[in-house]
């Protein structure tokens, strides 16, 4: 036990629980815009394969980093796109819809990465964002290193939660997306167009999510490799309840989680010896699973989640 | 006035659903400062014609016009610019957000950086208190009562600078008495130039607070005259085709008692449980319960219709107990139960007509094959045969439910209820929305079932309907039950005062009375 609370102590621990946040950070964010607006994007775990693979295959190619990032949220957005057309304008079932998008969506990134690799047999390297280090900031102990000697997309991650709280509870578009998600006959009713509204926030959602799957590519790790995301899209999904849908407490689930998975690679390592390391794989799982449990009894679904809108219905 | 430029005018609308023509070549104007009442019965396509003007629709030939300039079709931003404020028949507000959010969504750029709130609460703060119209800016929408609500839709209008306000049945879930503040704020706003379109089935309503009154029957305007000289009888006719009287008791020897409930109580606090109620219907009778919506009656209603577990106390239908919290056991013991709120719980309205109306026996031999598979061409054909039995007007059993308008809807329940021969029927609140046609039809088959030997409960808020229909009248009051005494034993206004609490609510000679 004694040795868990060590771990806590370290800095690595919080430097790795920072770095992990990161993509959870921008993919929940992202299924939160979506979910606000009233539409499920299932499509999260294919959109940010796609995130992952573009960004990385654009700066593979020869463009910059931040170009990679950039595209790979115009990526998300196409896809965002596409998600938006099915639910939004032709009101098919969100459910179906988004997985479809996210077996599409990984599909695609596989096939394009052997169509332009095709000869590659161990994954090829970029040279990702490197660590910033904040003068001053960067030289507080525990918190210097954890922190504030991150690379320039976490800080960016972290950055964004405020953002988008900002726009969504303090600017006239913020309340166009959360009202389509709670009544939108009566978004239309004050002369705003519902359907826009909802594909903007899908597509930049979508963007989002991409972002989140290429900093795994481009800032956490250097290379693209089948399988990747590894859940992490379902994750956000049940973060975004965990969270009952406000950014804020979207960042404390994603650090609750995020701590819990780095926990758990030092913990197979002092403890792992007695304990089967799956258990520890187990971990942040059940964790997540138990504080949804707890928090989801008091949470306020938005009211038209998933409730298509169409044009010219009787109401 | 009428040499004036009329501020709004409909010229030749007409609006088409599949072969249903929901607007016939209708046009109609208004003017500054007046008060055009909207009258017909359910269906007759009033909310349609204000949906085009509103841009939710847009019609298939003719055109509105807002001061002589015609409003683009189908666009709502384009009306609400011209100045049309509109209060849905069915509130369009957020639950979750706030009274102010709701008010200004839509009313600043959405490519604006921020909100300014604060002017925006210092208008609305200013608007109410001249209008009279008082709400908290700040609270959720959940958080306010119903009329609250209505305030809040005006107010939305308002803010946005609407000339011609327009009111779809704004009283049809009102109080009386928030309908008399409704319409003091009506009458201020027209001193102020706006001009109002009132919809309403409740004539006396519209003979009070209109200038002007057209009625609308099956699409088309049949009349159109000045409320000054209009009768209430015309009226009624105008707007059903034919003369309609609301039918009368006629007396008739009780039977057996039906329904025996004796020392009901339900768990937890407040006005709507129940405390030690009594009550015996019998056969050939109709019980009516008085009482402002949330004293208790929507718990004892669902307490007989089976959705309620636990209780202390006895309810007996028939001799034997009455099944507890299983409503398809209430509904084989034979209860018949016309629900508070169609849409919500009556009726499925994403299905169609003939699933809904099998829903009550779904393992009937009737309708299904041994229970388990539904035989679809057999239901099929007894909804035929129900529809065509209780008038309901649609365009057939595959229609979806939603399509249909309140009156119709509540033919559909009541075929369904009232198909299977029930021994006591829960009526509550059965003619709420409805019209004058509509209205007789559903206490007219009341009336028969009663004829019949069915035990009728009859929950309403409106007086009128239990002096008229009721054999016995209770009035209900902080989850408790006076003794059911004969009607015509007490006045109007001695029932209106128990309603408020005052006057003696605590039961004590039923008991006697009965037995
Ligand atoms: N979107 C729609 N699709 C198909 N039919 C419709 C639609 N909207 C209305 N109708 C039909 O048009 C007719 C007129 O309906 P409308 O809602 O205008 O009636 P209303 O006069 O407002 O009745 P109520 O008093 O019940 O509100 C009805 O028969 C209704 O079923
Ligand atoms: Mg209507």
């Amino acid at each position: 036990m004694s040795d868990l609370f060590d771990i806590l102590l370290t800095a690595g621990f919080w430097a790795a629980t920072i770095r992990i946040v990161s993509p959870l950070i921008f993919g929940t964010l992202g299924e939160l815009i979506c979910e606000r607006a009233g539409v499920l994007n299932l499509g999260i775990e294919g959109i940010m394969t796609v995130g992952a693979m573009s960004g990385w295959m654009w700066v593979y190619q020869g463009g910059d980093l931040w170009g990679g990032v950039i595209f790979a949220a115009l990526m998300g957005a196409i896809f965002g796109l596409l998600h938006a057309i099915f639910t939004v304008h032709l009101g098919l079932s969100q459910h179906v819809t988004g997985i479809g998008i996210t077996l599409f969506a990984s599909a695609l990134s596989y096939f394009v990465y052997r169509m332009l690799l095709p000869d590659a047999t161990t994954p090829p390297k970029i040279v990702p964002f490197q660590p910033i280090e904040i003068p001053w900031l960067s030289d507080i102990p525990l918190i210097g290193e954890a922190v504030f000697s991150q690379s320039a997309m976490t800080y960016l991650a972290l950055l964004t939660v405020p953002a988008v709280w900002y726009v969504l509870f303090r600017t006239p578009v913020g309340l166009a997306v959360r009202m389509s998600g709670e009544n939108p006959v009566a978004v239309e009713a004050q002369g705003i167009n519902v359907l826009a509204v909802r594909t903007a926030a899908v597509m930049v959602g979508s963007a989002f999510m991409a972002v989140g799957g290429a900093f795994i590519t481009m800032s956490w790790f250097d290379a693209f490799y089948f399988g990747m995301i590894n859940g992490r899209g379902w994750i956000c999904v049940a973060l975004v309840i965990f969270a009952s849908w406000n950014p804020g407490r979207a960042l404390v689930g994603a650090l609750l989680f995020a701590g819990l998975e780095a926990l758990q690679v030092r913990a197979q390592q002092s403890v792992g010896a007695f304990i089967p390391y799956q258990f520890f794989l187990m971990l942040p799982y059940v964790m997540s699973i138990v504080a949804m449990i707890i928090m989801a009894r008091k949470t306020k679904y938005p009211q038209a989640l998933l409730v298509p809108f169409r044009r010219g219905e009787r109401v | 006035m009428t040499d004036l430029q009329p501020v709004l005018e409909f010229r030749n609308v007409t609006k088409r659903f599949g072969s249903l023509t929901a607007n016939d070549a209708i046009s109609l104007s208004l003017h500054a400062g007046e008060i055009l009442a909207l009258l017909g019965e359910n269906g007759a396509g009033k909310t349609t014609l204000m949906n085009i003007l509103f841009g939710h629709y847009r019609a298939d030939e003719g055109a509105a016009l807002v001061d002589g300039q015609e409003l683009p079709p189908g666009s709502t931003q384009a009306a609400i610019q011209a100045g049309i404020g509109m209060v849905h028949q069915h509130f369009t507000l957020a639950d979750n957000l706030t009274v102010l959010e709701n008010i200004t969504l839509g009313t600043e750029s959405l490519y604006a950086w921020r909100q300014d709130q604060k002017k925006a609460r210092a208008k609305l703060v200013a608007m109410s208190e001249d209008y009279g119209l008082l709400v908290d800016p700040d609270v959720l929408v959940s958080s306010l009562s119903v009329g609250e609500r209505q305030r809040v839709e005006i107010l939305k209008a308002l803010y946005r600078d609407a000339r011609i306000l327009i009111l779809d049945e704004p009283t049809a879930v009102l109080t009386p008495q928030e309908s008399d503040n409704l319409f003091a704020t009506l009458k201020a706003i027209t001193k102020k130039g706006l001009a109002i379109i009132f919809i309403s089935h409740k004539l006396h309503e519209i003979l009070a607070i209109s200038s002007r009154i057209a009625v609308l029957r099956r699409g088309a305007i049949v009349g159109s005259l000045e409320t000054a000289v209009a009768r209430r009888e015309q009226l009624a006719e105008l707007m059903v085709g034919v003369a309609v009287a609301r039918p009368k008791l006629t007396a008739i020897a009780k039977g057996e008692p039906v329904l025996e409930i004796s020392g009901l109580s339900t768990d937890g606090a407040g006005a709507s449980t129940l405390k030690d109620v009594n009550l015996t219907i019998r056969a050939h009778e109709i019980v009516g319960i008085a009482g402002v919506a949330g004293n208790g009656q929507s718990t004892l209603a669902d307490l007989l219709s089976g959705l309620t577990q636990r209780y202390a106390g006895s309810v007996r239908l028939n001799n034997s107990a009455l099944p507890t919290g299983d409503p398809r056991a209430v509904v084989a013991a034979g209860v018949g139960r016309i629900p508070e709120d169609r849409h919500a719980r009556g009726m499925v309205g994403e299905m169609e007509i003939w699933e809904n109306l099998i829903s009550e026996d779904l393992r009937s031999p009737d309708i299904s094959n041994s229970g388990i598979i539904i035989n679809s061409s057999k239901s099929k054909s007894r909804a035929v045969r129900q529809i065509e039995e209780f008038d309901v007007r649609c365009s057939g059993p595959e229609a979806e439910t939603k399509l249909l308008s309140g009156g119709n809807m509540q033919k559909l329940i009541l075929a369904r209820a009232l198909s299977r021969k029930p021994t006591l029927i829960l009526a509550n609140q059965p003619v709420r929305g409805l019209d004058e046609g509509a209205i007789a039809y559903v206490q007219n088959q009341l009336l028969q079932a009663r004829q019949r030997g069915a035990a009728i409960l009859l929950i309403s808020e409106d007086l009128d309907e239990l002096m008229s229909l009721t054999d016995r009248i209770a009035v209900m009051f902080h989850g408790q039950l006076s003794d059911a005494i004969p009607t015509g034993d007490r006045t109007i206004a001695e029932i209106g005062l128990m309603m408020a609490g005052q006057g003696s609510v605590t039961p004590g000679e039923e008991r006697s009375l009965d037995h």
